[in-house]
């Protein structure tokens, strides 16, 4: 791999690949599995300060998780012997799986954050090799009243804002979305306008304890976000203060994840799901829904993708773009196939497939 | 002494060997036990047990054949000569 070169890294039940492509992103090059047999819900490549690193939260069902890391794009990865995500005694709490490994901004060029089961934020000040637990939300009065979802009481989600270092958003499943404006010291529940499918009315839109799958910072606009919620596709332009509903369109405002694209704020993209009850592609077709408009309408994109009898699920992570331009997409499925678009959704190809259930998708540039 | 047989994942952080003598802990327990072999082969504690010390759901840990869990837990008692294994539980898919 060189400078310019294209790299997926996906994440697996069963271990994690590495996908490297020349810019011109034709031809992708599959290398791995790496950590045979264990679980990647977490990747991260790591570019800022000089670096080349790549993340990996690994999971084993025996032996427990831990962060891995690898600074020569994948020939070693780097296993503390002692675990790095530790949550204090004085917790009582015991680390489950990591969700989300996210490098913060420029700014911040050694800091990288994790997001965990048992829901908790944790910081690292160097690079990803040790991690500290963020207290401020820990000790949040909400936290008792998270309840765990399918995939437990996971924080998915972490976005530092990118130019305002003191302002960070985390997702939590199911607890919502809460916003620091104070760099992680303290943290307030942004949910506002957003349903929660599964309580009772009148109390459908609770300060917290919904079940958000995933958040997408726009680009250029950083305080418009779009979330993918359990039932409900919204948009906020405030930070999080208010939602506003943008299922406007779309077969299922259920699904799982949702991606801004990398230059247009007004444009990002969901793959819904017929139902929370049928978590398969609606119409057993794999369609990409675009929005151009900020959530006004929506639009189908299946173009190179199977249009009848195809029943996937992409997870919350399983789709990511690269920030090229035109914008490279990129997406796994439950059943290990590797989708690709390499021009803003318009068209895509298999690049993979036969791969154990794909559970994290990130792409990135390698960097000079 | 007390010899710990330990499963193949956990010999990468004791030398590749599948089998190493721990000297028998002052307090004779199991938890004493895997404190002296975490300190002597870092890498296996953090594997066996969480951060809070307990046994990971699946990991089973057996004194003279017998399972830890239907004895006395990490206070079963361990002695000189005693057999320990550490073992993978069945899980996965």
């Amino acid at each position: 791999m060189t400078a310019g070169d294209v790299i997926l890294l996906v994440g697996t039940t069963k271990g994690a690949f590495l996908f490297s492509a020349d810019a011109d992103r034709r031809h992708f090059e599959a290398d791995g599995p790496h950590f045979h047999g264990q679980s990647i819900y977490a990747m991260a490549f790591d570019g800022r300060g000089g670096r080349r690193r790549l993340l990996a939260g690994t999971g084993s069902s025996h032996w427990g998780a831990v962060v891995r890391w690898s600074d020569d794009l994948g020939k070693t990865w780097a296993d503390p012997a002692e675990g790095n995500v530790r949550f204090p005694s004085s917790t009582g709490a015991s680390l489950n799986q990591i969700w989300q490994l996210r490098p913060d901004g420029d700014q911040r060029p050694d800091t990288v954050w994790a997001g965990v089961e048992p829901a908790a934020l944790f910081r690292s000040d160097d690079g990803g090799e040790t991690f500290e637990l963020v207290q401020g939300l820990w000790d949040h009065p909400d936290r008792p009243r998270w309840q765990p979802g399918g995939g437990g009481l996971c924080m998915h989600t972490v976005l530092p804002h990118p130019t305002n270092p003191e302002r960070i958003w985390v997702a939590i499943s199911t607890g919502g979305v809460y916003r620091s404006d104070d760099g992680g010291g303290s943290w307030r529940s942004r949910n506002q306008g957003v349903r929660a499918q599964f309580l009772p009315e009148p109390d459908r839109y609770p300060e917290f304890g919904q079940c958000v799958h995933k958040i997408a910072l726009a680009a250029g606009r950083p305080d418009r976000l779009y979330l993918q919620n359990h039932w409900g596709l919204y948009r906020t332009d405030d930070g999080g203060d208010q939602w506003e509903d943008m299922a406007n369109g779309v077969p299922s405002d259920f699904g799982f994840p949702v991606v801004a694209h990398p230059s247009d704020p007004d444009t990002a993209y969901v793959i819904p799901l017929t139902s929370d009850e049928f978590r398969c592609t609606p119409d057993a077709r794999m369609q990409v829904y675009r929005t151009r408009d900020a959530g006004d309408s929506w639009e189908p994109l299946g173009a190179g993708m199977p249009q009848r009898d195809a029943y996937l699920t992409v997870l919350r992570d399983g789709f990511a773009t690269d920030g090229l331009e035109p914008a490279g997409l990129y997406f796994g499925t439950r059943t290990g196939e590797l989708f690709a678009s390499t021009n803003d959704g318009d068209d895509w190809r298999l690049v993979a497939e036969w791969l154990p259930p794909v559970t994290c998708v990130k792409a990135a540039v390698v960097p000079a | 002494m007390a010899t710990v047989h330990l499963p193949a994942a956990l010999s990468a952080y004791a030398e590749r060997r599948r089998r190493v003598e721990v000297p028998l802990p002052q307090d004779g327990t199991v938890a004493g036990l895997l404190d002296a072999l975490g300190r002597a082969h870092p890498g296996v504690r953090q594997r066996v047990q969480d951060e809070q010390g307990a046994i990971r759901p699946h990991v089973n840990v057996f004194v003279n054949g017998e399972s830890i869990r239907f004895l006395a837990g990490l206070a079963t008692p361990v002695a000189e000569g005693d057999e320990v294994w550490i073992l993978p539980a069945v899980s996965g898919g």
